[in-house]
This record gives C-alpha cells, sequence and structure tokens, in this order.
C-alpha cells in the first residue's frame, strides 16, 4: 500500500489539475458548512468530509455521466465529485427553493437522480443494497453503467453491507462496493469495532476481489477504481475497495472527539494532507508550478463565496410546498 | 365466467403484467423452481426464465434494497417476501428508503416497486409467521397499502399496484389463497383508493379487512335471517382510504363496526372509527361505534387458541347486536 502509484496515464494534465480544483471546493465547501454551523447562519445537523478529499474525487474520476453513484451522511464531497452544481448543494444546505431537494432533503439526502446521483443516505449501510439494484438494473435492461456504492468503516459492520454484497456477487452485477474507511464510526474506533486489519478482506468471503488503497493518495485512489471499473464494465462482477483515510473534523456539528488524541489529529492534517501530497506530485512531475496551484486554490474559494451568495439570496420554499412531492 | 383462487388470481396478475412490460420482474426466496412458500409463482421461472424470476438469498433488507434501486433506475420489481412478519427485516429499505425518497430529494426519482407479503393466522405457524402487521405500513407517508379480499380484488388490485409509480405493499392472506372468485382474463384494474360495497344493507353498517371480509359476510348472511341487513364495507386499501365511501354509509345504517384481524390496540380500525367520529356521519350514530380485532398476544399454536385471538364470525354477530340493542336507549 505504501509504493508509490505512477500518475494516470490515462489523465491530462488539464484533467489532473481540474480534479485539484475539485478537490479544493470540497475542502471549501466542507469548511464553510463547518463555520456556518459554529455561527448558527444553517441549522439541523451535517457531516463533513474535510480531509478525505481524495476518495471520493479519485472514485468519481473514472466514471462517466452515465455511471451512477449512492452515497452517504458524509456525502458533500462525493455530490461535487459527480458533477454537482456547489451553488444548488450550498442552496439545499440553506433550505432554499434553489436546492438540489428544495429544501426538504438537507445535507444529509442531497442527491441528483437525473445526472446518476442515486443520494446521499441517512441510514448507515442504507446505500448499499440500493445500489446493488441500480445494478441489477443495468444487467437486466443491458446497459452499460457501473453503480459506485460509498459507505464508510461503520456501514461494513451493517447487516446491509453482508447482504447486498453477496447478493450483487452471487448475480455477478457491475457494482463497486467503495469502503471509506476513515478510522471512525461516530465515536468508535474502527480497531474497536472489528477484529481484522483491513475491511477490504472481507471481499474474500463473498468470493470477490478486495483491494485495499491509500486513500489520501488521489492516483493510488484512481488505479484502483480504474481496475474495478474495467472489471465491473467487462462483466466481472463487483469488487470491494477500502480506502483508508482520516475524516479531520468531529462525527458532526456537536462533538468535543474525546475518542481520539490530539496526536493523531496532528498527524494526519500534517503529514497526510491529500492536497498537499497532490500538490508535490504534480509540482514535482512537473505539470503545475506553485503559482498555478495557489490560483487554483483561490479559484474553488471563490466559487464557494459565490455559492454563498447564491444560496443567501435564494426564495424560500413556499408553505404550499409541505405536502407536495409524498406520492409520484 | 370462469372461477380461479386467490393466489392463481395473484399470479396472473404478475404474469399477464410480465408478459406485457419488460420491466416488470419479480425477486424473493424460493420463488423459482419451488413456487413461492404457498406456491403463488409456481410455474412462472419455467415461462419467464431465472432472470425475470429471481430467486435470491435468504436476505430480506438486502432484496428490499435491491427492489428500491432497481425501480429507482427505471425497473418495476415485484418483491415477494415469504411471510409479512419478515418485514422486520426489511423496513429500513422500506420506511427510511422507499418511502422517503421523492420527498427528500424534492420530487425527483421514484420507486415504483410492490412488495407482495402473506399475511394472517390460522395456519398454525405461531408467532413469527402469522401476524397482521400492515397497520406499521399504512402509517408511513409515501407509502401505499392494499389488502385485497377476494381474486378479483387481488387481480385487479396487482395490476393497478404493479402500474403504480409508488411503493406499494400488497398484502395477502395466508386463508384467502385457495377461495376462489369470478376473475375476467388478461388485464383489469381495480382503482387504487377505491372501497367496495361487498353487500348492502340499512341497518349496520360493517367496516372489514382481508379475512375479514368474508366473515363479515357470513355474518350478514346470518343476521339477514333475523332481519337485520348489514352493510358490508370493504376499503381494500388502507393507503390512500376511500372515506366518503365508509361515511355515506354510516350517514345511512347510524351504526358502525370495525373489524379486522390485527391486534386491536392502535390498529386500522382505530383510524376509521376516529374518522367517522370527525366526519358528518357523526351526528348519524345512533350507538357507539365497535371495534373488534385481535387480541393484544402473540399469535398462539394450539388450533384453538389460536383461532380464539383474532375475531371470528361469532363475534362480529354479537357485535352487530350490540350496536342495535343501544337503540333508543
Amino acid at each position: 500500500m505504501n509504493k508509490q502509484v505512477e500518475l494516470p496515464k490515462a489523465f491530462s494534465k488539464e484533467r489532473l489539475l481540474e480534479l485539484a480544483h475539485q478537490m479544493w471546493l470540497i475542502r471549501y465547501f466542507d469548511e464553510k458548512v463547518d463555520e456556518f454551523f459554529a455561527r448558527g447562519l444553517i441549522h439541523g445537523t451535517t457531516h463533513l468530509c474535510v480531509g478525505q478529499e481524495a476518495t471520493a474525487a479519485g472514485a468519481c474520476a473514472v466514471l462517466n455521466e452515465q455511471d451512477k453513484i449512492t452515497s452517504t451522511h458524509r456525502g458533500h464531497g462525493h455530490c461535487i465529485a459527480k458533477g454537482a452544481d456547489v451553488n444548488r448543494m450550498m442552496a439545499e444546505l440553506f433550505a432554499r427553493e434553489t436546492g438540489y431537494c428544495k429544501g426538504k432533503g438537507g445535507s444529509m439526502h442531497i442527491a441528483d437522480v437525473d445526472r446518476g446521483n442515486l443520494g446521499a443516505n441517512g441510514i448507515v449501510g442504507g446505500g448499499i443494497p440500493i445500489a446493488v439494484g441500480s445494478a441489477l438494473t443495468a444487467k437486466m435492461k443491458n446497459l452499460d453503467y457501473v453503480t459506485l456504492c460509498f459507505f464508510g468503516d461503520g456501514a461494513s459492520n451493517e447487516g446491509s453491507f453482508h447482504e447486498g454484497i453477496n447478493l450483487a456477487s452471487v448475480w455477478n452485477l457491475p457494482v463497486i462496493f467503495f469502503c471509506e474507511n476513515n478510522q471512525y464510526g461516530m465515536s468508535g474506533s474502527v480497531k474497536e469495532m472489528t477484529n481484522i486489519e483491513n475491511i477490504g478482506d472481507r471481499a474474500a468471503a463473498y468470493g470477490i476481489p478486495g483491494i485495499v488503497v491509500e486513500g489520501n493518495d488521489l492516483f493510488a485512489v484512481i488505479e484502483a477504481t480504474q481496475e474495478a471499473l474495467e472489471r465491473a464494465r467487462n462483466g466481472g462482477g463487483p469488487t470491494l475497495i477500502e480506502a483508508k483515510t482520516y475524516r479531520w473534523k468531529g462525527h458532526s456539528k456537536s462533538d468535543a472527539k474525546k475518542y481520539r488524541t490530539k496526536e493523531e489529529e496532528r498527524f494526519w492534517r500534517t503529514e497526510k494532507d491529500p492536497l498537499v501530497f497532490m500538490a508535490n506530485r504534480l509540482i514535482e512531475a512537473g505539470l503545475t508550478d506553485e503559482q498555478e496551484w495557489e490560483n487554483i486554490r483561490l479559484q474553488a474559494k471563490e466559487e464557494i463565496e459565490a455559492a454563498v451568495r447564491y444560496a443567501e439570496a435564494s426564495p424560500q420554499p413556499s408553505l404550499d410546498s409541505l405536502e407536495t412531492d409524498v406520492y409520484a | 365466467m370462469r372461477e380461479i383462487t386467490y393466489a392463481e388470481a395473484v399470479r396472473e396478475a404478475m404474469s399477464e403484467k410480465m408478459r406485457e412490460d419488460q420491466d416488470v420482474f419479480i425477486l424473493g426466496e424460493d420463488i423459482g423452481v419451488y413456487g413461492g412458500a404457498f406456491g403463488v409463482t409456481r410455474g412462472m421461472i419455467e415461462e419467464f426464465g431465472p432472470e425475470r424470476v429471481r430467486n435470491t438469498p435468504i436476505s430480506e433488507s438486502g432484496i428490499a434494497g435491491a427492489a428500491v434501486g432497481s425501480a429507482l433506475t427505471g425497473m418495476r420489481p415485484i418483491l415477494e417476501l415469504q411471510f409479512s412478519d419478515f418485514i422486520t427485516i426489511a423496513t429500513d429499505q422500506i420506511i427510511n428508503q422507499a418511502a422517503k425518497i421523492r420527498y427528500m430529494y424534492g420530487g425527483k426519482g421514484k420507486v415504483p416497486m410492490v412488495l407482495r407479503t402473506p399475511a394472517g393466522s390460522g395456519t398454525g405457524a405461531a408467532a413469527q409467521h402469522s401476524q397482521s402487521l400492515e397497520v406499521w405500513m399504512a402509517h408511513i407517508p409515501g407509502l401505499k397499502v392494499i389488502q385485497p379480499s377476494n381474486a378479483y380484488d387481488a387481480k385487479g388490485l396487482l395490476i393497478s399496484a404493479i402500474e403504480d409509480d409508488n411503493p406499494v405493499i400488497f398484502y395477502e392472506h395466508k386463508l384467502l389463497y385457495g377461495m376462489k372468485a369470478e376473475v375476467p382474463e388478461g388485464l383489469y384494474r381495480v382503482p387504487i383508493g377505491q372501497a367496495d360495497i361487498k353487500r348492502e344493507g340499512k341497518d349496520v353498517t360493517v367496516v372489514a379487512t382481508a379475512i375479514m371480509v368474508p366473515k363479515a359476510l357470513q355474518a350478514a348472511e346470518t343476521l339477514a335471517k333475523e332481519g337485520i341487513q348489514v352493510e358490508v364495507i370493504d376499503p381494500r386499501t388502507l393507503v390512500p382510504l376511500d372515506e366518503q365511501t365508509i361515511i355515506s354509509s354510516v350517514s345511512k345504517t347510524g351504526r358502525l363496526v370495525v373489524v379486522h384481524e390485527s391486534v386491536k390496540r392502535a390498529g386500522y380500525g382505530a383510524e376509521i372509527a376516529s374518522m367517522i367520529a370527525e366526519s358528518e356521519a357523526f351526528d348519524y350514530l345512533d350507538a357507539p361505534i365497535q371495534r373488534l380485532g385481535g387480541k393484544a398476544v402473540p399469535i398462539p399454536y394450539n388450533p384453538e387458541l389460536e383461532k380464539h385471538a383474532v375475531p371470528q364470525v361469532e363475534d362480529i354477530i354479537q357485535a352487530v347486536h350490540a350496536t342495535l340493542n343501544r337503540e333508543g336507549a
């Protein structure tokens, strides 16, 4: 897992810089959401993926527009990486009419079904069988899309994980099970809650390939997902990928983080920042320089500021909408 | 017209829709060569093959989610849950996912799936294979809930359910499976949300669901010999409920008995009784509403105990008498 992965050959310089931009968007989106929660400007709750940018961006980087994803409660990064409009995402967090869910879903339910994002999910592991169903449609209708199912280390202890992966395996479905192991299910350390070294090893129980990958290395994530994608597209069935990463923030907005140490947090922030890692690799390869990298960062930051302005200027949903869309 | 059983009517609805619409398929445990625990899918895998009659692992949560995900992406799955008691294992996918997706997503996406499942007591299968839990589902916004009481309604309602763009929970009472009725060949629809007056009468309204409909009709037959004319109404669908048909009937008779097999406490009868209490029919009531339901016990194994756990014909007759004895009081 520690070997240095080569830069993906199929990706142009422009595409790599686009991914850098996307990762900065993810970071600034969630940093902004964090700030607004702290200031009481957004209500409800939210789960932030700061520090996990490379898993979302890397996994979605190899998908095309027809491919589908299911996401999790910590799903803002997945949305952005699947091509969501940050204006409409921010508007949803502000509970506005222009949000992806017209203000009815909030942070945990952003979806863009028409563009292959089958939705975030407030239930841990809830999206796993749904991804299996989406893959079943592809198989039955002979469509060539692949479904990528995001979930966390916590979800790997849910029954839906076992039932869903087994089902996908026996039906040989085009689905990628992508576990973002960010080390904690709320306060529960993965070391306390599972008795194995790698969640990816669980693939053996279902007779499918398992890949364990450095989740903060965008290029390693791309390489692993590409391999799984080709297998799925070529009728080879599902793959379980475990990407080891770390969430910098607490579980949700009210988390004193008593279950982990400051040293551990500092280590991941300073030694394993996925954006620093990417910058170093691209600069070392001569694909960018510090000035250009800085411009990318500032551009993403400004887009998030613009998203906030868009959200703030958007109307509240009408009270008449309360009872609409319960049924199709 | 030819007569077929309730089970055959359910199978015919599925088969006719599957011949017509390639997006319709069925998945469930032992529904392949075995033909399903109650034989409802017998012969279907031979006609449609294992791709469209998908025999699944014993994974109620997994297969319920697979139904939700395939419905969300363009299929029209019919999920057979072997016993309705097993919905306990599938409820996250039904309640938290299927029922809420469209609303949570601001009106985007739809989940056109049918969950068919055998329910009810009377087979000696005891506490974990005999429950009537339909009221749980009726409580959840976003689901439709259907309980057909005869073969004709079963076929017509199942066709409507398969064509509906929402998740529909379709309860089949096990004791109805063998009962025959006249059922037309070919596709026809019984609208979801339309009650049916199974027998007209002017003295007392009996609202009955599922297996209680034939029991109420039997009670009505006996009561007719005493000169009491009972009107038997089958709501057929709990969600949406055809309130008007019940309100009109009670406004006419002035007396209401509600009977279902599921436990009386917080049962659907409470919903119907309070709906009437809130309606204009309240002014016409000449006696307190009588509510019959299962005893608040797990369904026992012993046949006599089992029988006494749920309302029987004699209980319905007594309840009708009770509403009439109040006359003039």
